[in-house]
């Protein structure tokens, strides 16, 4: 049916203004897409080759040489382990942080949402001013509170951190999601019998999977890229990637290994892009289909 | 399975600063199918949900089986509750949806086992327990919701307008459905809807509903019949009540006067004593008939449209002061726009309506 409805549709011309929108986006992409080029190559060739300032000629005989010596012997500071250290870091940070500030996130929205809190809207709308102040203005009271607490700079400390300042947009989410279910659903629920914890488990997070992946993917991007908080509150052995590639590109012993420092910055872009790529077929549409009329 | 009643006193709602219900007053005898009927925004809902439990009140009780629930959880009232939006539980298969609220309770598997094949058999629901709410068409969601309801073996059933979603033959089909089932369990149901012909073909009792307050609560047929004010006379029946304003008269006889118009009120069995008073009088279409014009009591009409309805024809006329109604006729009346007859108002069919408070006179 629909491949008739297309076929008679009328036969389409493409008109200047078409044009120039075809334009615009293919000078957006190469704007984007060209420095990601010129990253890739210079990352596969050898120092020699990169000296002769060709920036853009493709590499003569393509090596996965920086690779190797960015993941496993670049010099991240005091050590020359490479940026894998910093890599499962930041994987460490990243698990806990993502599932808690999720699980954490989507139960006050829900609280919110559903129950009658009392003063729901005013704790809610208080977290939403919160959310626009700039950050950096908590971070040495925090720093304060953590070390008045004996946490100091420590995983959990970090984990802590992040799921703080995760609340805000899960919470904001999750909230306007289970606002946008039929009420009824809920009110089905409790006359099912089901208390707080059982509704959420059971009915409300089965039905907001696509919620859950766009909170993974906004949580994932937003902590594996993070780099103050890392700094400040993860201590000296847990530091996150992001801060370990500062290390490596920014150490100024001898010249600088532009393609160690590509492979590197490459190395630490890999997972949000993966994550980009990986989860675009999760965003399930309709999961409340039969919920309601449908 | 217990048939519980239902006794409500001075029941008072309100959202912030909105008074939904005021010192409403309700009982509803075990085993009775009572229908609160009324237009969009009344309150039914309301009502419905402070008897399940699903909001709080702001001032009187609520008794469900001589039991004061006012503040009790929805589970502990012995309700259950199907809603117009279906509510299943959409990751959930039909199975699941039916035994969700026993398994939260710790019913044991073979107790529930037997409760929800009992209700998927009443409800033909067999065939499709492993399926999902949206593999399902919207009647059979509906059954679905209904089934989720029964297993519950509740003292009160509670309706929230179940059939609205549904197109009219569906709508038509289960409405027989849910009445089979109410005379087979003889349970207690509250069902709510804004469809009067729902009300009139499932009721024991309607509570005809406006503005948060009960303006009538009795049989349907009395409903119909004699209703109590005119806010009743016109929210129910279709094709509508007619109303013809005018005032009644002592002299000659008593008589209803609308321009030259005269209508005998012979035979109205008045509720308070006639006084020469501005008045409505209502009638249904189907009580006016056509007489011969020497008859002492035909009143004239001008024929304005014929609109055949299949089984009978309504015919729309106007009197000589201008007022419309409409009656019904067989389908091969020979009136035609233009003609004028000669017709018949029984009054032992009127209804007659203060002009002011619009109460039943
Ligand atoms: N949660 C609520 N908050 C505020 N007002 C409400 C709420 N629920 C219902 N109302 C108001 O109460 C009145 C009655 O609503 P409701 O009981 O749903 O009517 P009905 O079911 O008869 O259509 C309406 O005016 C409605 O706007
Ligand atoms: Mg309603």
């Amino acid at each position: 049916m629909s491949a008739t409805a297309l076929s008679s549709g009328r036969p389409r011309r493409i008109s200047p203004a078409r044009w120039g929108l075809y334009a615009f986006i293919l000078i957006t992409a190469l704007y984007f897409l060209l420095p990601l080029y010129v990253m890739i190559v210079t990352s596969l060739k050898p120092m020699a080759e990169i000296r002769q300032g060709n920036l853009l000629a493709l590499p003569a005989s393509p090596s996965l040489a920086a690779w190797v010596k960015a993941w496993t012997s670049a010099c991240t500071g005091l050590t020359c382990e490479g940026i894998r250290i910093g890599f499962f870091n930041s994987l460490r940070i990243l698990v806990p942080s993502v599932v808690i500030s999720i699980l954490v996130g989507s139960l006050t929205g829900y609280a919110l949402s559903l129950w009658r809190v009392r003063g729901a809207n005013i704790l809610f709308g208080a977290m939403m001013v919160v959310a626009f102040i700039p950050y950096q203005v908590f971070i040495y009271p925090l720093v304060r509170v953590f070390s008045f607490t004996g946490l100091g700079q420590s995983l959990a400390t970090i984990v802590t951190i992040h799921t703080i300042f995760g609340l805000p947009t899960m919470t904001l989410l999750f909230r306007n999601y289970f606002t946008s279910l039929p009420v009824e659903l809920f009110k089905a629920a409790r006359i099912d019998g089901a208390g707080f914890y059982q509704i959420y488990a059971r009915i409300m997070m089965p039905m907001a999977t696509p919620m859950i992946v766009v909170a993974v993917i906004l949580q994932t991007t937003g902590i594996w890229n993070d780099f103050i908080l890392g700094l400040v509150f993860a201590g000296r052995d847990n530091l996150p990637m992001t801060v370990q590639l500062n290390n490596i590109v920014n150490s100024t012993q001898g010249e600088r290994a532009y393609n160690v420092d590509m492979a590197a910055t490459l190395l630490t872009a890999l997972l949000p892009l993966v994550v980009y790529f990986g989860s675009g077929r999760w965003f399930v549409r309709g999961i409340a289909a039969g919920a309601v009329k449908g | 399975m217990q048939r519980s009643n239902v006794d409500i006193t001075n029941l008072q709602i309100g959202f912030g600063g909105l008074k939904v219900l005021e010192n409403l007053n309700l009982h509803v005898d075990a085993s009775e199918f009572l229908v609160l009927l009324g237009p969009s925004g009344c309150g039914k809902s309301t009502l419905l949900n402070a008897i399940a439990g699903l909001i709080d009140v702001k001032g009187g009780e609520i008794r469900i089986g001589d039991r004061d629930v006012t503040w009790a959880e929805p589970k502990d009232r012995g309700i259950a509750m199907v809603f117009q939006s279906y509510a299943l539980y959409p990751r959930m298969s039909v199975r699941k949806n039916l035994s969700f609220g026993l398994k939260v309770a710790r019913t044991p598997q073979d107790e529930i086992d037997s409760r929800v094949g009992e209700a998927a058999k009443m409800l033909r629901l067999t065939e499709l327990l492993d399926r999902r709410p949206s593999e399902l068409s919207g009647g059979q969601r509906q059954r679905v919701a209904i089934g989720r309801a029964l297993v519950r073996h509740a003292g009160v059933y509670l309706f929230d307008e179940p059939l609205s979603n549904l197109d009219a033959q569906l709508r038509a089909e289960l409405r027989v459905e849910i009445k089979r089932l109410h005379a087979r369990l003889g349970a207690t149901m509250i069902y709510v809807t804004h469809d009067q012909i729902e009300a009139l073909t499932l009721a024991d009792r309607i509570a005809v509903m406006q503005g948060g307050v009960i303006q009538q609560l009795d049989t349907p047929k009395k409903i119909y019949r004699e209703p109590a004010n005119r806010f009743v006379a016109s929210f129910v029946g279709s094709p509508a009540m007619n109303f013809i304003r005018g005032r009644i008269a002592r002299d000659g006889g008593l008589a209803f006067i609308a321009g030259d118009a005269r209508f005998d009120l012979n035979g109205y069995a008045f509720r308070t004593p006639p006084s020469d008073a501005p008045a409505v009088l209502g009638i249904r279409p189907e009580h006016i008939e056509v007489i011969g014009s020497d008859h002492p009591s035909a009143v004239p009409a001008r024929v304005e449209m014929v609109e055949p309805m299949g089984a009978d024809a309504l015919i729309w006329c106007r009197l000589a002061d201008g007022t419309a109604f409409s009656f019904r006729s067989d389908a091969d009346a020979q009136a035609r726009a233009g003609d004028t007859l000669a017709l018949r108002f029984p009054a032992e069919a009127f209804s007659l309506f203060d002009d002011q408070s619009g109460q039943r006179l």
